[in-house]
């Protein structure tokens, strides 16, 4: 296994470091079932996370992960540091890196932050939390946890990915990490929410949905970004639910055993039927979340091990 | 952790073939027994890789002499090593499905050497339960010891020095029995 200072996307990993990273964190589970969550493997280490950009469960799960492994972690919020007062993303690494903090887990609304400010910290390692629309690759190694659980493999799985694509940095995580996996993929939504660069991706394009999921074996719903409503990518969320809002009706057409993803946070009924998400013969969410926590468990040991 | 790397070492002599290492494990279950006085509250918990089908055998031999089952489970020591600032292991999964507490762990092994594996797997399993008495067994001890640690049963005690390699094959997990030594080249 090669070693790496950062996890900034899964473009650049390789097959074989994308399958550690999912075999480490299948083992991790077991300890998220012990009465005491907590192993002493990152004693003594420290994690800054840094969310320049709002989040719950990406900040929540990085924080748990870091903690069960006995990690001391701080939260920076864009709002409450010094941020606000117009520190540059350069000296706030410096002067986190001058503390003496090991390791951090960054979001930021723009895309290449993290692997900017991992340039800040040459002996240390950044995870990139999602930055702008370019990638999230946690959220990536999560779905592809939860999918390999639920199918048993991910090689030969027909997997589409419906709704704002051309936004959304957990479009493109999945499309590296599947693809890379052996998975077939599609991107399913209106034609304004279609990446320009499609063409270039290893995917096949739909823009109806009951022809982009059919005979799926997984479908991965995005969440509309209603804070983009206002740049007319679609004429309103009515109309937008109407035509690629999944329901189980619209899953007639997909395998009979089909899974159904969803990033969070939902806007239940617009993007995704409240009934589906809530279906447990259908929808994996709460898995998702669960992976999320052993998943960033093991790109922290990964990174902040030794080397083999 | 047998740490042996083929590259760099030579075959020097078998030290068990598996007609003996059968034997050696077979009274090693029965010396489990006799300490114990019998199989209540007994558990036995293999140290991951090698120490789970080792275990394993220890359970299938038991409930031959007894003729009856106990719990069995595999522990993973990989999150409790000493050395993770420099060395990355590889994880296993635990998977000790019963409750530890007030329970007698026979703790087991293929290679005890320095002790610093048995540290570690003592304090995993104070993360799983207070156990009544934890025991140590292993198939070879091979001396060397960095920690003050002594195992309860011992299939072969094997004098070795510091350049020299114990590596233990089990038919599970490497298609054949044997332990053997190796020298470095």
């Amino acid at each position: 296994m090669m070693k790496r200072k950062d996890l900034l996307d899964l473009q650049s990993l390789d097959k074989s470091e994308i399958e550690y990273l999912l075999d480490t964190a299948a083992s991790f589970k077991e300890i998220l079932r012990r009465p005491v969550k907590k192993v002493p493997t990152l004693r003594g280490r420290s994690v800054a996370n840094l969310f320049f950009e709002p989040s719950t469960r990406t900040r929540t799960s990085f924080e748990h992960a870091a903690k069960i492994m006995s990690a001391d972690t701080y939260s920076l919020a864009g709002s409450t540091s010094s941020l606000v007062k117009g520190e540059t993303l350069k000296d706030t690494m410096l002067t986190l890196d001058a503390m003496g903090i090991d390791a951090y887990v960054i979001r930021h609304s723009y895309s290449g932050s993290a692997a900017l400010a991992a340039k800040y910290v040459p002996n240390k390692p950044v995870i990139n939390a999602g930055d702008g629309t370019h990638e999230h690759p946690t959220q990536g190694l999560l779905d592809l946890l939860t999918i390999r659980e639920a199918k048993g493999r991910i090689e030969g799985l027909e997997v589409a990915i419906v709704g704002d694509i051309a936004h959304s940095r957990v479009a493109r995580s999945n499309i590296w990490g599947l693809s890379k996996l052996g998975a077939k993929i599609r991107l399913v939504g209106p034609a304004t929410l279609l990446p320009p660069e499609a063409d270039q991706l290893p995917v096949t394009v739909f823009t109806n949905l009951e022809k982009g999921i059919a005979g799926a074996d997984v479908v991965n719903v995005l969440r509309i970004q209603l804070e983009r409503q206002n740049e007319a990518f679609f004429p309103s969320t009515r109309e937008y639910a109407r035509l690629f809002g999944v329901s189980k009706a619209k899953l007639k057409g997909a395998a009979s055993d089909v899974i159904v993803l969803h990033p969070g946070p939902m806007n239940r009924g617009v993007e995704i039927a409240s009934a589906l998400a809530d279906d447990p013969e259908i929808s994996v969410i709460t898995n998702q979340v669960t992976n999320g926590v052993a998943v960033r468990m093991a790109v922290l040991f990964w990174l902040m091990g030794g080397t083999t | 952790m047998s740490g042996y790397n083929n590259d760099n070492q030579i075959p020097s002599s078998v030290v068990l073939d598996s007609e003996e290492m059968r034997r050696a494990w077979t009274r090693v279950a029965h010396e489990i027994l006799e300490r114990n006085r019998g199989v209540e509250d007994l558990v036995l918990i293999g140290i991951l890789r090698k120490g789970g089908p080792l275990a394993d055998r220890l359970k299938v031999a038991i409930q031959r002499i007894e003729g009856q089952p106990i719990p069995f489970g595999v522990l993973d020591i990989s999150l409790y090593r000493d050395d993770f600032r420099t060395y990355q292991p590889k994880v296993g999964t635990t998977n000790i499905p019963f409750d530890i507490e007030g329970k007698k762990v026979v703790l087991v092994d293929d290679v005890l050497s320095t002790g610093r594996t048995v540290r570690a797997a003592l304090a995993a399993l104070n993360d799983l339960g207070r156990p009544s008495v934890i025991q140590l067994a292993v198939l070879v001890d091979r001396g060397h010891r960095e920690l003050p640690v002594r195992p309860d049963f011992v299939g072969k005690n094997v004098p070795s020095s510091r350049s020299e390699f114990v590596r233990v094959s089990l038919a599970e997990l490497d298609g054949r029995d044997i332990v053997e030594i190796f020298r470095e080249r």
